[in-house]
């Protein structure tokens, strides 16, 4: 399997050789933080145009088909008009607060973005606590959703922005908890070495077997459920809030939650494509070598975004499909069901691990 | 329908009212129609039923004094009274005494003058203005005082530190321009005050200008899902009034477009629904069938929304030689799609937690509020005038009227689902045996209505739409009063949305399913 540390190691060598070690480090940075904006932008596209294919699919239409072939340019040209849309100054709301607001939500998700494994050897921000690392900077988000309700000084952004308060902190404990299961069964919370073992000894999802299929379960709820997107998008519930937290915003201030929201729902999916489906590991099954060869002659990037854009086309399936929950439905869904499900869970997989009945 | 009425005079009025309340067991005002009689004065005509008997009483009171007309409110027997008599008000300025919220309902507050009044001059008392009048957080409420003078006393919509939402009248869920104003306590609901009148045209008052003919124009305008029976309504009372018998087939034919325009509207009310319950798909499910009623409509009477078909005497043109294929066609395409529905919507669990046990109307409510329609069926009253008073082929079609007993949202939005299913056997009955004949009757080129008042209805798709006429002999009306489906509706959110969470305001919208075009009118 092709490692992307060679041509990081090259790059670095390179850069070495010509100017001292803080200014390259300094040009790498650069350059990875221009990967990452580079690459959040072309998936913001790619998402939003899938969603409207596949939405179109789900209700019987046929999605955007007007500008270029397919409909292929639509996203480009929606974006476009964004950029040059005006960002309307509100004089009751508190200008900075509410300026702030989507940087928050945009920054959280890109930190997260980058922890994302993308092939082997090619981890943007890896260390040894990086699932925790996950977990902190993605609630950030919700201080920025908070902040946009507030700032806003309207009156349904500050119901949107408590609703989504609640809902995020929430299913951020079932989020906690299943990763808990896992990083149980890895026993490392660094997610190169999670996405290595699995490469090595199968997708955590067949080792864990039962724990492991509840937790997935689990977390694709609750993944969906941290995006804000249906059925628990009661934040911006359209029908009742207009647009919810950010009823206000216009031009690009919502441009930035627009792009958050979709890519939140990409990073929701790698997240669980790496924990449980094994990131960029190839399947294989013991005992076919052939098969086995075939799998890894395919590169880890198309593997990891494969297994991501299925999770993704599950959470589009879910979104789709199930009408809007009701706040309380939505937080007893979560303490009275989840949470305590997701902690049996956690205690059966430590029974697991403990009496080693993984595979 | 020729409207036999007694004439009360007005201090009897109350104590008369109570006493066919109790005695007679009036419990449904089918509808209030304020008048203006020129010489005679203001009045009033209320139109009473007995839910049980069936019997009808219709009562006109008259107050003489043109310049400060008075009449005593009913709005304590009857709920629904209360938004009927500010529409009175409204238009006529009579002011009802001891009724709790004398506010005007579709006008501005700074509207000067009573637009259904004869010697009403609104163009020149109302020139355009530019300042805006927030809405007021105070009533009035007019009492009799003892030396026969108005007292003024002040009564309180919203308290100072009400955190009060507004929903419309740009609101995805409101269904139109329609504007709630609504208090909240956290997420629950502690009053809905309903502000009217943002697209109000004054049909009512147009009418009163236009020749018969001309009329008809206006009333596929008011629920726009229910323009077959709206215009059907006005023909059934202009025709009764001058005695025309339609023929056999022209009233086959406006039994299938009836019930056609009903399946349009109930799938729309489905599609809608989902819409603001937040599941798109279903959304567009019931698009995708609705283009095939459309579709047929467009065929033989050549609109789609606004259809223009029924005439005085008959219908405007023939069916189009494909109507009857293409009806057949599409009787098992609903069938599937009433399945398609099930599945995705009915059967969903998050869509059962949210309409179960929301927004309970019982049935002494919906009575009281006047709720006919499937909204007064899912409580289990037998309202149906198909059934109860069976005009043109409805006599000679089996078909079940669909109760529930429960009246919450849940039961609403079955009634719709199974009523679909019932005017799809409503039609495959008829589709068939189509009567040969003319469709339309030859009518005089001036159509003029005897002298009389008159009131006719049909069961309209969300409820009895009625069409009340004075006529003084004239080619053109001297008052037309439309009974609104969607106002009872309305009125009813108040009540059954109280104590209600936010979201559920839109389930409850929706499934007691108003066209705002029509409360305006």
């Amino acid at each position: 399997m092709f490692d992307f540390s060679v041509i990081s190691q090259w790059l670095h060598n390179l850069l070495l050789s010509i100017v001292p070690e803080w200014a390259a480090i300094l040009i790498e940075s650069v350059l990875v933080a221009l990967v990452i904006i580079t690459l959040y932008a072309v998936f913001a596209i790619v998402l939003i145009y899938m969603e409207r294919k596949i939405c179109g699919f789900f209700q019987c239409r046929l999605g955007p088909n007007r500008v270029g072939k397919w409909g292929l340019l639509q996203v480009f040209a929606d974006v476009f008009k964004m950029l040059q849309k005006e960002i309307i100054k509100m004089r009751q709301t508190d200008r900075f607060l509410h300026d702030l607001a989507p940087f928050f939500v945009v920054t959280a998700s890109m930190l997260t973005f980058a922890c994302l494994p993308w092939n082997k050897g090619a981890h943007m921000i890896d260390f040894n606590i990086g699932i925790f690392f996950i977990l902190a900077v993605s609630s950030v988000g919700v201080v920025g959703i908070l902040l946009a309700g507030w700032g806003s000084n309207s009156k349904y952004p500050l119901i949107g922005a408590m609703r989504s308060g609640a809902q995020i902190i929430s299913y951020e404990l079932s989020i906690g908890l299943t990763m808990l299961t896992m990083i149980c069964l890895t026993g490392t919370m660094q997610i190169s070495e999670i996405v290595e073992q699995q490469a090595a000894e199968g997708w955590n999802i067949f080792r864990g077997h039962v724990p492991a299929l509840i937790a997935f379960v689990i977390y694709l709820i609750a993944g969906n459920a941290e995006c804000n997107r249906g059925p628990f998008d009661l934040p911006e519930a359209e029908s009742e809030l207009t647009a919810g937290y950010h009823t206000e915003y216009s031009g690009m201030h919502f441009g930035y939650f627009y792009l958050a929201e979709y890519l939140n729902l990409f990073i929701a999916a790698g997240i669980a494509s790496t924990i449980f489906l094994g990131g960029w590991a190839p399947l294989h099954i013991a005992g076919l070598d052939g098969f086995n060869g075939v799998m890894d002659a395919i590169p880890g990037i198309v593997w990891f975004l494969g297994k991501t854009f299925f999770v993704v086309f599950l959470f589009m399936w879910e979104r789709w499909t199930l009408p809007r929950l009701r706040i309380d439905n939505i937080l007893s869904l979560e303490w009275k069901y989840l949470m305590p499900i997701s902690m049996a869970n956690l205690v059966l997989m430590a029974l697991v691990v403990a009496f080693k009945l993984y595979l | 329908m020729v409207l036999d009425y007694q004439i009360i005079a007005p201090a009897d009025l109350h104590q008369e009212m109570l006493r066919l309340r109790a005695e007679k067991g009036m419990d449904f005002l089918v509808n209030l129609t304020g008048m203006d009689w020129g010489e005679e004065g203001f009045g009033v005509v209320y139109q009473l039923e007995s839910t049980q008997t069936g019997e009808q009483i219709n009562i006109k009171a008259i107050c003489a004094d043109r310049e400060n007309p008075t009449l005593p409110t009913v709005s304590d027997i009857w709920d629904i009274a209360n938004i009927y008599e500010r529409e009175v008000y409204d238009f006529l300025g009579i002011i009802f005494t001891g009724h709790p919220d004398m506010r005007r309902i579709y006008l501005r507050e700074d509207w000067v003058g009573y637009p259904l009044r004869k010697d009403d001059k609104p163009e020149e008392q109302n020139p355009l203005r530019m300042d805006a009048v927030p809405l007021s957080d105070e009533t009035v409420c007019y009492e009799m005082g003892e030396d026969g003078k108005l007292v003024k006393r002040k009564n309180v919509i919203f308290e100072q530190d009400d955190y009060v939402v507004n929903m419309g009248p740009q609101h995805p869920s409101t269904h139109g321009v329609l504007h709630f104003r609504v208090a909240l306590e956290g997420e629950r609901i502690k009053k809905v005050d309903p502000v009217l009148g943002y697209i109000h045209r004054g049909i009512e008052k147009m009418n009163e200008s236009m020749t018969y003919p001309q009329t008809l124009a206006l009333t596929d305008r008011m629920d726009y899902l229910g323009a077959m029976q709206n215009r059907h309504a006005l023909c059934k009372v202009i025709e009764e009034a001058m005695g025309v018998e339609v023929s056999d087939r022209v009233k086959v034919i406006r039994t299938i477009m009836d019930e056609l325009q009903r399946i349009d509207s109930h799938i729309l009310f489905f599609s809608c629904l989902c819409q603001d319950l937040g599941a798109t798909t279903a959304f567009l499910y019931g698009f995708r069938d609705r283009e095939k009623v459309l579709d047929i409509f467009e065929e033989t009477c050549g609109g789609r929304l606004i259809l223009n078909y029924n005439t005085i005497g008959g219908v405007q043109a023939d069916l189009h030689p494909n109507f009857v294929r293409r009806v057949k066609e599409f009787i098992p395409v609903m069938r599937k799609g009433l399945k398609e529905y099930n599945d995705i919507f009915t059967g969903n669990v998050i869509a059962r937690n949210r309409m179960e046990g929301v927004g309970i109307l019982t049935k002494d409510q919906v009575i009281a509020m006047g709720c006919t329609g499937g909204t007064g069926r899912a409580s289990g009253w037998h309202n149906d005038l198909r059934k109860l008073r069976p005009y043109d082929a409805y006599d000679r079609v089996d078909f079940k009227e669909i109760t529930f007993e429960k009246g919450d949202s849940f039961a609403r939005y079955m009634v719709r689902l199974l009523e679909i299913e019932e005017s799809l056997k409503i039609i495959e009955q008829l589709i068939d045996n189509i009567p040969e004949g003319s469709y339309q009757e030859k009518m005089k080129p001036i159509i003029k209505v005897p002298e009389g008042t008159y009131y006719s209805a049909v069961e309209g798709s969300r409820g009895q739409f009625g069409v009340f006429l004075e006529s003084r002999g004239d080619k053109f009306p001297y008052r037309i009063h439309y009974r609104s489906t969607g106002l009872p509706l309305v009125y009813a959110m108040d009540t059954v949305c109280r104590g209600n969470l936010i979201a559920d305001l839109v389930t409850i919208g929706g499934t007691l399913d108003y066209v705002v075009p029509d409360i305006d009118r």
